[in-house]
């Protein structure tokens, strides 16, 4: 239903959205910012905003310091592959619960989403036990497995909303034609679903990359991803916070271009059945 | 070939028996027609057929190859759907050849058969269109055009009109007669429409809670109906019934006496009433009596040219040999 809108309410609305994004952006702009001040500047008191020497020093110190290809590739490594891992397991999971649901789908779902409410720290101990063991600490193999099992839940929920949006009598229709079980979902499921799938993927990797708890806790040096990278900035000694913050910032920009370029994606994806 | 034979097929789903026991012998050729009311388990023994649900129980064959077991694709059947159920992501020209494709026929026999299909069905010029960009009609000539390319042994058509608006579906009804004239293939069509089970089936298998009430011709039912389900689920508008001292004169429980089996009059007949509802349609009129001391309403078809009106007392004859007699079971007598 059409409701009329003046145009003050409508400018009124507009810059109360404005303002919630600008407090939104604030702390990324600043620390974008703060990575190309020197380490006084970055401290200065009152804060200084555009009028200081702009300078490149801080990458170059970090660079020197640290090996951003290798954090950059392990991010990538682990946050791609624990998505395409759980894609696999979770493809037919979902498939399984929307078109065959037994009398206890609801429940398994339930169950699978209280896991995410276990604190992390809880299982810290035995999963780090069991790493030793299996020799998967500091290992890329190792973290895409932790994350692959922690991100699960939310990638079998999204599929099963997704595929529960697609009639069953299509797959019926494909099974008639003659299409095996692998060839009804790769022919006709898998593409009917591919912008609920297409914000899955996005989420998930956004999801691994800014994975933290885990990543610190079972890397060292090998397989550290970008979390690790920074965090090994924030060292209590010493001027930090403009090199902190150039290091945030070449782990932040892939991870925040990539959804600049989705964000359409992304929002269509996570909106999808939610307005019937 | 396209013969179908049912031998104590049952189907349950937990306790429930949806379908008991039931044998059906459907022929070579043959156009039959599953009617009867929502829930009746029509749509169900369409699917057991098709092998989209499981037997519970029973066997059914499939040119004499027990098939019960098989699953959908192996019983060399092919089904319509209701909601058309085309693939949305792929071109009319896909969605046509996707069952050939599954069965990696060569690609010039599919081409072959996409065009003919397409020039029988006029959809040549919207093969490379998305299923989106059609009309209703058109989706269900691209639904049709999918399962005739797969050269099927039977059709199967599950309501398959019912999206439809009401002119189309005329237009549909021949389309889909004339297609089955032309390939003399079996089809199998499900519909609680009975004009629809009238005018195109050779056989109609009427259908109540699962159970089969009668199997016969169209007229056939029309004209000798088993029992009072039939007879008033066959035939619009609806056969009369009257139970009560008119009836016990006919030495019957109930009397069925079909709207246009009754002569109507403004000056003399055996029952006497007053026009409630009169419906116009032109060619014929409906009249709705009431006050007959028979039944609450009793229907009258009369010629278009009858000028009663309502509120106006009638006198009705019934066609004394057209009178159906039921015993209290319903049975007809």
């Amino acid at each position: 239903m059409a409701r009329a809108v003046t145009p003050q309410r409508k400018a009124l609305n507009t810059a109360i959205a404005a303002l919630i994004g600008a407090l939104i952006f604030f702390p990324i702009f600043w620390t974008v910012l703060t990575s190309f001040k020197t380490e006084t500047q970055a401290i200065a008191d009152p804060p200084v905003w555009f009028a200081f020497d702009w300078t490149l020093e801080n990458y170059t110190a970090v660079n020197q310091r640290s090996d951003y290809l290798l954090h950059f590739w392990n991010s990538v490594v682990i946050s791609v592959g624990s998505t395409l891992l759980g894609l696999m397991i979770a493809v037919p999971a979902a498939w399984a619960m929307a078109f065959v649901p037994g009398r206890r789908t609801k429940d398994i779902l339930m169950w699978m989403l209280s896991t995410k409410m276990l604190p992390s720290v809880g299982v810290l101990v035995p999963i780090y036990l069991l790493f030793r063991q299996l020799g998967l600490l500091d290992t890329r193999m190792g973290l895409v497995i932790v994350l692959t099992l922690i991100n699960l839940p939310i990638i079998i929920w999204m599929l099963y909303t997704y595929f529960r949006e697609i009639p069953g009598e299509i797959l019926e229709a494909a099974r008639m034609d003659g299409a095996s079980l692998r060839e009804e979902v790769t022919h006709v499921l898998l593409p009917m679903a591919v912008p609920g799938m297409a914000s899955t993927v996005l989420l998930n990797i956004i999801l691994a990359w800014n994975e933290a708890f885990w990543t610190l806790n079972l890397t060292a040096a090998k397989a550290a991803p970008l979390t690790a990278f920074i965090a090994s900035y924030s060292s209590p000694e010493g001027l930090f916070y403009a090199k902190l913050s150039a290091a945030s910032t070449m782990a932040i920009a892939p991870i925040l271009i990539m959804g600049w370029f989705s964000q359409k994606q992304l929002v269509r994806g996570l909106t999808f059945g939610a307005v019937k | 070939m396209g013969q179908i034979t049912l031998k104590k097929v049952r189907k349950a789903f937990g306790d429930v028996e949806v379908i008991p026991p039931l044998d059906l012998q459907i022929n070579d050729g043959e156009f039959v027609v599953f009617v009867g009311p929502s829930g009746c388990g029509k749509s169900t023994l369409l699917r057991l057929i098709a092998g989209l649900e499981d037997v519970s129980s029973g066997e059914i064959e499939i040119d004499g190859r027990p098939s019960a077991e098989l699953p959908p694709a192996k019983r060399g059947l092919a089904m319509v759907f209701q909601s058309y159920a085309l693939y949305p992501h792929m071109s009319v020209r896909k969605n046509i050849a996707f069952p050939m494709k599954m069965a990696k026929i060569s690609q010039d026999e599919q081409n072959r058969r996409i065009e003919a299909a397409a020039s029988a069905l006029n959809l040549t010029e919207y093969l490379d269109r998305k299923p989106g960009q059609l009309s209703g009609g058109q989706r269900q000539r691209v639904a049709i055009g999918r399962a005739i390319v797969r050269e099927p042994a039977a059709f199967l058509f599950d309501e398959p009109l019912s999206n439809l608006d009401a002119a189309l579906r005329v237009g549909m009804r021949l389309e889909i007669s004339e297609l089955h004239k032309r390939l003399a293939t079996t089809m199998i069509y499900v519909t609680h429409d009975q004009i629809e089970a009238m005018t195109m089936a050779d056989k109609i298998v009427v259908l109540r809670a699962g159970r089969i009430e009668q199997v016969g011709a169209p007229l056939e039912l029309y004209e000798n109906p088993r029992n009072i389900f039939v007879a008033g689920f066959i035939g619009s508008p609806r056969m009369n019934f009257i139970e009560g001292p008119e009836a016990a004169r006919h030495n019957a429980h109930t009397i069925g006496i079909r709207p246009e089996h009754i002569d109507v009059s403004a000056t003399e007949g055996d029952w006497q009433g007053r026009i409630g509802v009169a419906e116009h349609l032109g060619s014929d009129t409906y009249f709705h009596i009431h006050d007959t001391g028979l039944a609450e309403t009793v229907t009258v078809r009369a010629s278009g040219e009858v000028t009663l009106r309502h509120g106006e007392t009638v006198f009705l004859t019934p066609q004394a040999e057209k009178i159906h007699r039921f015993d209290n079971e319903g049975l007809k007598q």
